[in-house]
């Protein structure tokens, strides 16, 4: 049986994510109260998902590392029609740079069992670093493409995959199993029907912890991370702003003499 | 030259057979690092017949270079590229690395930096060395700048996107060593590539754009954004997007102006429904003029421009637009 996995991420909701700040005084985050949500990009690997099982059959695992409250968006994974959800949660875990991440995902990917094939999101709307796949990869020991576009899955085991590269695109074949990491050009995510709601309510998200994944501690979270934060500090800006007073017509007309003023109409 | 310190880095990347602007700055930057640390300048370069490019990475401040020449090693191969470059890295133990912010280095560098087992931080604005000698990778996060360091895996990796950097200043003559690499065993296992297509930017370019009108979240759907399109068009200038809008799908990935896209520096920028998130505006910094239309008066971008309007977009755009023909037609 194809099975696939697809790693997906909670996110602070983007439309509120400036609502996390750097505290100038502590240089902590103040955290308000921003909702966890599932990755933009995660949709589109799980619409990929769902695509290529109406194709070749099989099973899809949503898989993601993160808080007890990241269980809800594998819940929604679910809602969409993957048919199991895994959380890999446990204090320890906590701190995780890329590195980290993609090592513990890698070894509840290993938990799960030998995927023919593991689907990311291209990059994360928090970190954005684009890091976790390939290192995914890596850990696994699998072949792996980034800025996935098109995927042909016609041929057996060398699927023909189109991805970005700066001004253009790059046409290549990849030996599954692989890791194809997703771009929102792929697809369209599906919308969740009441259905699907209502059979992921039937379902159990299990959760994986430390002991679970029977890694050392060493190896994960921040203590796994090699790389950390050494400072935070709040970014000063040098221009003073004139904000432009009056009706919508004399706004627009003083800034179009600001422009011109400056040449540049 | 170099002592207990391991040499610095730079992937040179090419593109038919040029070595891009972004690996010169990068060079440019590593130069200085390797100077402060006391220790050689490296530059790994894998192209095919590109050898008379070997003398402007000496030129720019390169003390080495390795070479892999291979015609399968023309384009970017992930295969290849990797084992090349782990193997080599595991030889010589450079302090730190440094690749361009490219679709190939955002693929190698992560895949290099797994295998070696060490860090590396995403789409740096800043380099610079701390009281240990430790890289200091800033990046922009959470309306400030933070700081990361990898204490004890080496290299410190980090890849930097162009236009952070300045152009190195060049010394013609300048000699270096040039290293042949063997790789003449080597081939791509699992992955095989077909053919690399490059395809025509559409529209105005960002990167040489004098103007240039860049929306945000506050477009709120397609309508919104052929608002600020359409003002991008009256101006002629170069339309550019925030993360949100890319990710929406109203606009390409390559209008993404910022940290994890393009750094550039117009003559006049006006960012329509952008809040002023600082992995955007790290990216218009140099910007001469700057501009911003929000409805939202407590918006960050408010504190980031010279000139500012408090209104609705949908609702501004198209009285600006009106008064921007009035006065084109009054010139003319």
């Amino acid at each position: 049986m194809f099975k696939t996995i697809v790693c997906v991420k909670a996110v602070p909701d983007p439309k509120r994510a400036s609502e996390i700040k750097i505290d100038p005084h502590t240089k902590t985050l103040t955290r308000a109260n921003v909702p966890l949500v599932l990755n933009q990009l995660d949709k589109h690997a799980m619409e990929a998902a769902l695509e290529l099982k109406s194709e070749v059959g099989g099973e899809i695992t949503a898989v993601s590392m993160g808080p007890p409250p990241a269980a809800a968006v594998l819940k929604e994974c679910l809602a969409m029609g993957a048919d199991q959800g895994i959380l890999l949660s446990d204090r320890a875990f906590g701190g995780a740079d890329a590195y980290a991440t993609a090592y513990t995902l890698a070894r509840g990917i290993e938990k799960i069992g030998s995927p023919d094939l593991v689907l990311c999101g291209m990059a994360s709307s928090d970190g954005s670093t684009e890091w976790v796949a390939p290192e995914l990869g890596v850990f696994l020991g699998l072949p792996v493409v980034t800025g996935v576009k098109k995927i042909d899955e016609s041929d057996g085991k060398w699927w023909q995959i189109e991805a970005h590269i700066d001004n253009g695109h790059r046409l290549l074949k990849v030996e599954l199993p692989a890791v194809l990491a997703i771009t929102r050009e792929l697809n369209t995510p599906r919308n969740i029907s009441f259905s699907g709601i209502i059979k992921a309510r039937k379902k159990e998200i299990a959760t994986w912890d430390v002991k679970a994944l029977g890694v050392p501690e060493s190896q994960l979270g921040l203590a796994g991370s090699p790389t950390i934060i050494s400072d935070l500090r709040v970014s000063e800006s040098k221009r003073k702003v004139e904000i432009l007073e009056g009706t919508r017509e004399e706004k627009a007309e003083k800034l179009v003499q600001k422009l011109a003023a400056a040449g540049m109409l | 030259m170099s002592g207990s310190t391991g040499p610095v880095w730079v992937f040179a990347e090419q593109n038919e057979g040029s070595v891009l602007p972004v690996s010169f700055e990068l060079i440019g930057q590593a130069k200085k690092l390797a100077d402060e640390l006391g220790t050689s300048l490296e530059v790994v370069f894998l192209g095919d017949a590109v050898r008379d490019q070997v003398q402007v990475l000496f030129a720019a401040g390169a003390d080495r270079v390795y070479l892999g020449e291979d015609p399968g090693l023309k384009y970017y191969q992930p295969e290849m590229y990797t084992e090349i470059i782990v193997k080599l890295a595991k030889e010589h133990h450079p302090e730190i690395f440094l690749l361009g912010s490219t679709a190939c280095g955002k693929e190698l560098a992560p895949l290099v930096a797994a295998r070696l087992e060490t860090g590396l931080t995403a789409h740096c604005i800043d380099l610079t060395l701390d009281e240990e000698k430790q890289l200091e990778q800033i990046i922009p996060a959470y309306g400030g700048l933070i700081s990361i360091v990898c204490p004890e895996k080496r290299p410190q990796m980090a890849t930097v996107a162009k236009g952070v950097f300045p152009k190195p200043d060049t010394t013609e003559h300048r000699e270096g060593e040039l290293v042949l690499l063997e790789i003449s065993d080597l081939k791509q296992q699992r992955i095989q590539l077909i053919k690399v297509v490059h395809e025509e930017e559409r529209g105005v370019p960002l990167e040489s754009a004098a103007t240039v009108v860049a929306g945000g979240a506050g477009a709120q759907g397609p309508e919104g954004w052929a608002q600020i399109a359409g003002l991008a068009d009256e101006l002629g200038a170069a339309l550019g997007s925030t993360r949100p809008p890319v990710d929406e799908g109203w606009v390409e990935l390559d209008r993404m102006i910022g940290q994890s896209g393009k750094m550039i520096a117009p003559e006049l920028y006006i960012g329509v429904g952008v809040s002023g998130e600082l992995q955007h505006m790290v990216g218009i910094a140099g910007a001469k003029l700057m501009v911003a239309v929000n409805s939202e008066p407590k918006a960050p971008i408010f504190e980031q421009v010279d000139v500012g309007i408090v209104d609705d977009l949908q609702e501004f755009l198209p009285v600006l637009i009106k008064k921007i023909k009035e006065y084109k037609t009054e010139v003319a």
